[in-house]
């Protein structure tokens, strides 16, 4: 049975609601970032200006900021990535009576609130790096980057788990029986079939830290990222030039998702031609054509 | 204090140590197959897996969860007289979050336990309005969407959390502000003279929090509703049982965990969110994460500051395991 | 020369469950030597061990005279093609050929000149580029065997390579499996459960129960003279009949059976009053005239024509099932089912085996 006409009606109704939701605002603020006036309005629009996207980037704070973020995801890649893998790989080795434990430790930031990250990070570094006499570690990129890792790990290490879950223990035999040594298996086999899943971990990694202000506001102590510096300029009171940040973030996701869309289309391709050959190979194969006969 | 030290470094190795000991217990009594871990990972992959996990384990998670307990309970002192006579373990801020100041008139702490409760009160709310919001979505996107359609709506949902979440509520308080499109509409419709004070009335703050953590209930209701087989909800169908019937019956049921994983993660989050109240709160609003904040960046009281962060996680943590035992789920299951 | 592979004693146990059971075993350089049984037996369990991907528990592994103990798998001079080939996706047809010679540091010249040759032999020379998952199954199939015997193994190990091939492949692929054989000259251990592979390509077959080698010989030996009723069973076809030893008479013995006496070969010397099995393969059977005594008396329950040969079954007065494939003599006429009927055997053609105890 079909859902019927009302049905139907009432769930469309619902759907637009809902992205309404879920996408007015950020359209709203979008129109108000091409407004003239001082205060973001969005009606009635006054003149269109992009002064505030240039008041934006002269905001040096802003672009300092910026860089610091940019600086702390790509760190935060570099560290999350290969902790997440390490901690996928660890999970599908051990002792299943201590891997729900292991589960529970390793997942508990996701669930833990960003803020309480934040000042367990600072309360131990501090405490460790005065007793071990590394004060100099006691430093807001550093302490950012590794409150930010505890649940950018977590994050990354799911993403690959599930990849790894499919992984063919043949393969890696297969390789160690042609005399492949151990690291080697890891670097042509393991790291080539987990590829697509460490490539989303660090795009994953890198957002989660760019956005992040939770653990970062605690843990970022006297320097400032994008979003401190933004949580700041907001509780001063409103601009514009706020609304037009977000327009740019907006926009580089789009052209990016696009990108990707237009990436996986083409792989998708590759891969849909390759199963064409194949079963062109089979059926000529099955017919007896001389191809199949071999030497 | 270096007795402390011995303990950030003697934990770990303890736990390695044990772990070793329970491969090599195991692998004598013949229950697992195969090599030791050296052995099937080589030394040089064995020893990066080892610290890379070790580290993460301890010294960015559990370690400085314990220092952060172990400072709640510790008095606030200059630096210098830390690790001095006195020094000692102490329940006083605890105390502080209960009956407040000494010098308070008070009896309670009435305005941090008035936040507290408030803090759960609303979290819970908006966990349950987010859930209601996101079912039918969610079900759609599972069992009815074509794959196109799909992947336009995954677009859609994921776009806007790109933009960060202190930018997410900024758009609220465009949205929402006196002079906002909504009282702009409010005012234009006749429906009301007066501008409404939406952010001074909190209900910016409660939309952007809903906002906030939408897409945290959605995805774990997905991926549940989607391993459930359509031919049983069609079998369902076939044999007349009312479209109620088939939610309430099948389709929750079979999406319990997800249901279970989606609440607590969006409960979590909504309960430790600070950017929202930072943005969308009025100087009168009550939300129990700008006051931990304020313990730390206004009254300079870290020891207290842990303590009340202490407090908001291990009330989340008990609810949600009361909450997961009462629907008789288990953590394992959820976080699956 | 040393034996291509010597197993002594292997036992290989997991917790309680005992996978090989005190194999002794020798190969010799250039057999072609197959496991045969069923699945659970122990046959791939035992080629794991071969190749160093398992420790026996107990016992000795020897290749090519030399002890393996504590030798890994990829130091060990075999190679083994494994069930689903585990090729490697992200690699082309020419690097996974390549592969075992990139890990022992060989120099990319000689590397593509082998490459190259290899692909000629396997005739897939216009395909090195090609990913792997552009290739047919028998295509793939030959990537396989290519690139185990580009790192020149002393013993090729297949663990039931041909499995996931549709049938008429498959008989193809076993005479070109042989051909290679013959033209490399190394040892092939191969393992299946298919008897036909078994007896078609093998110089000598090994055939496994629950861990347990029971016999070894070549393929008429394990089909025409089999030492236990395990073995007596899984290859081929074969009708059992329990009985109780009552005469000897030199190699051959008499048995009673609730079907009346009945006469068969006793090579394993069987003595009076033991519990033994009779068995009588199908095609050993022919249509006797009504009233003889000797042989199977029932109903037809089912008759299948299939040109060369018929198959009868037959239900006889204990309830069993007795069959027979009949040879396709023009003028013979063929029983209808419901058709009371009467089957007869040469004693020379049956055979005795003592009847294994129950636990």
């Amino acid at each position: 049975m079909k859902p019927g006409p009302f049905q139907r009606v009432m769930f469309a109704l619902y759907a637009a609601v809902f992205f309404l939701y879920l996408l007015g605002p950020l359209a709203v603020m979008a129109v108000s970032a091409f407004n003239t006036p001082q205060y973001p309005q969005v009606w009635p629009i006054e003149g269109v200006t992009l002064d505030w996207f240039s008041a934006l980037f002269a905001d040096q704070d802003m672009m300092t900021g910026l860089k610091m973020s940019l600086w702390i995801g790509l760190l935060v890649v570099c560290i999350s990535v290969p902790i997440g893998l390490a901690g996928a790989i660890i999970m599908t080795q051990i002792q299943p009576r201590v891997r729900s434990l292991y589960y529970l430790v390793v997942v508990s930031p996701v669930l833990t609130p960003g803020i309480i990250i934040g000042i367990s990070t600072v309360v131990f570094w501090r405490q460790f790096t005065g007793q071990t006499g590394t004060r100099f570690l006691y430093d807001g990129v550093v302490l950012t980057v590794l409150g930010q890792a505890s649940f950018i790990s977590a994050y990354c290490m799911l993403i690959i788990l599930a990849r790894l879950q499919r992984f063919d223990r043949s393969q890696e035999e297969a390789a160690l029986d042609l005399g492949a040594s151990y690291p080697q298996v890891f670097r042509h086999i393991l790291l080539p079939f987990l590829k697509p899943a460490l490539a989303s971990a660090a795009i994953l990694a890198f957002l989660s830290s760019f956005e992040n202000y939770n653990t970062t506001t605690f843990a970022i102590l006297s320097d400032k990222t994008l979003t401190t510096v933004l949580a700041g300029r907001v509780r001063q009171g409103s601009t514009p030039a706020i609304s037009a940040l977000a327009v740019v973030i907006v926009a580089v996701t789009i052209i990016g998702a696009i990108a990707y869309e237009i990436a996986k289309r083409r792989t998708d391709a590759a891969a849909a031609r390759r199963q064409r050959a194949a079963l062109e190979a089979e059926e000529a194969e099955l017919s007896g054509t001389p191809a199949a006969a071999m030497g | 204090m270096s007795g402390s030290l011995a303990f950030v470094f003697g934990l770990p190795l303890a736990v390695v140590v044990f772990f070793f000991g329970l491969a090599a217990y195991e692998r004598r009594t013949g229950v697992a197959t195969g090599g030791g871990f050296f052995q099937r990972n080589g030394l040089p992959i064995g020893l990066y897996l080892v610290l890379a996990v070790g580290f993460w384990a301890f010294f960015i998670i559990l370690l400085p969860q314990l220092a952060m307990v172990d400072m709640s309970f510790r008095p606030k002192l200059p630096p210098s007289q830390m690790g001095g006579p006195k020094d000692l373990y102490t329940l006083e801020n605890y105390r502080y979050f209960l009956f407040g100041s000494t010098t308070s008139t008070e009896e309670w702490n009435w305005l941090h336990i008035k936040a507290f409760f408030l803090t759960i009160g609303v979290s819970i709310v908006i966990t349950l309005i987010n859930f209601a919001i996101c079912y039918p979505l969610a079900f759609h996107m599972a069992q009815s969407a074509t794959a196109a359609r799909l992947r336009v709506l995954l677009l859609l949902l994921i776009l806007p959390y790109w933009v960060n979440e202190i930018l997410r509520a900024f758009a609220f308080r465009v949205l929402l502000s006196s002079g906002g499109i909504i009282n702009q509409m409010l005012m234009g419709g006749g429906l009301t003279s007066e501008p409404i004070d939406f952010l001074g009335a909190d209900v910016g703050l409660y939309m952007g929090l809903s906002y906030a953590y939408l897409l945290m209930m959605i995805f774990p209701l997905y991926n549940a509703i989607e391993s459930l087989d359509t031919n049983q909800v069609e079998a369902a169908r076939d044999l007349g049982a009312p479209w109620w019937h088939i939610h309430a019956f099948i389709v929750l049921p079979h999406a319990k965990p997800g249901i279970a994983s989606g609440c607590t993660l969006v409960f979590m989050l909504t309960a430790g969110a600070l950017a929202a109240p930072l943005v969308l709160g009025g100087p009168r609003t009550l939300w129990f994460t700008p006051i931990v904040y304020d313990r730390f960046y206004q009254a300079f009281n870290w020891p207290q500051g842990a303590a009340y962060a202490f407090i908001l996680l291990v009330s989340c943590i008990l609810f949600v395991l009361v909450v997961l035992k009462a629907f008789r789920l288990s953590l394992g299951e959820i976080t699956r | 020369m040393a034996a291509a592979v010597e197993l002594e004693g292997v036992n290989v146990t997991f917790g309680d469950f005992v996978a090989v059971k005190d194999a002794n075993l020798t190969i010799e350089p250039g057999e072609f030597f197959s496991f045969l049984g069923p699945s659970g037996c122990g046959k791939t369990t035992l080629l794991r061990t071969i190749s160093g991907f398992i420790e026996p528990t107990r016992g000795t592994v020897r290749i090519g005279g030399a002890d393996m103990k504590g030798i890994g798998p990829n130091k060990r001079p075999t190679a083994l093609i494994f069930q689903n080939l585990a090729l490697f996706p992200m690699m082309t047809v020419a690097e996974n050929i390549g592969y075992g010679l990139r890990v022992r540091g060989v120099p990319r010249h000689e590397r593509d000149e082998k490459v190259k040759n290899l692909l000629i032999q396997v005739a897939l020379a216009e395909h090195g580029h090609k990913k792997v998952s552009e290739l047919s199954g028998g295509q793939k199939q030959r990537v396989a065997i290519a690139r185990a015997l580009a790192v020149e193994p002393s013993v090729l190990l297949l663990d039931e390579p041909l499995s996931a091939l549709d049938l008429k492949l498959r008989q193809h692929m076993r005479a070109e499996l042989r051909a290679i054989q013959k033209r490399v000259g190394i040892t092939f251990i191969y393992i299946t459960h298919d008897q036909g592979e078994a007896l078609t390509m093998s110089d000598r077959i090994a055939v496994m129960n629950a861990g347990v080698i029971e016999q070894v010989g070549d393929g008429r030996a394990v089909y025409a003279e089999p030492r236990t009723p395990f073995v007596a069973a899984f290859v081929g076809e074969n009708n059992q009949i329990r009985g109780r030893i009552t005469a000897r008479d030199g190699a051959m013995a008499t048995l009673d059976t609730p079907l009346g006496t009945l006469s068969g070969r006793n090579p394993v010397a069987l003595d009076v009053g033991q519990e033994a099995l009779l068995f009588v393969r199908p095609e050993a059977m022919q249509l006797r005239a009504n009233g003889t005594t000797v042989g199977f008396a029932g109903e037809t329950l089912d008759v299948a024509y299939e040109g060369s040969v018929t198959h009868v079954t037959l239900r006889v007065k204990t309830g069993q099932k007795v069959m027979a494939s009949l040879g396709g003599n023009p003028g013979l006429a063929l029983p209808t089912p419901g058709e009371h009927l009467h089957l007869g055997f040469r004693p020379e053609d049956a055979l005795l085996l003592a009847r294994p105890e129950r636990h």
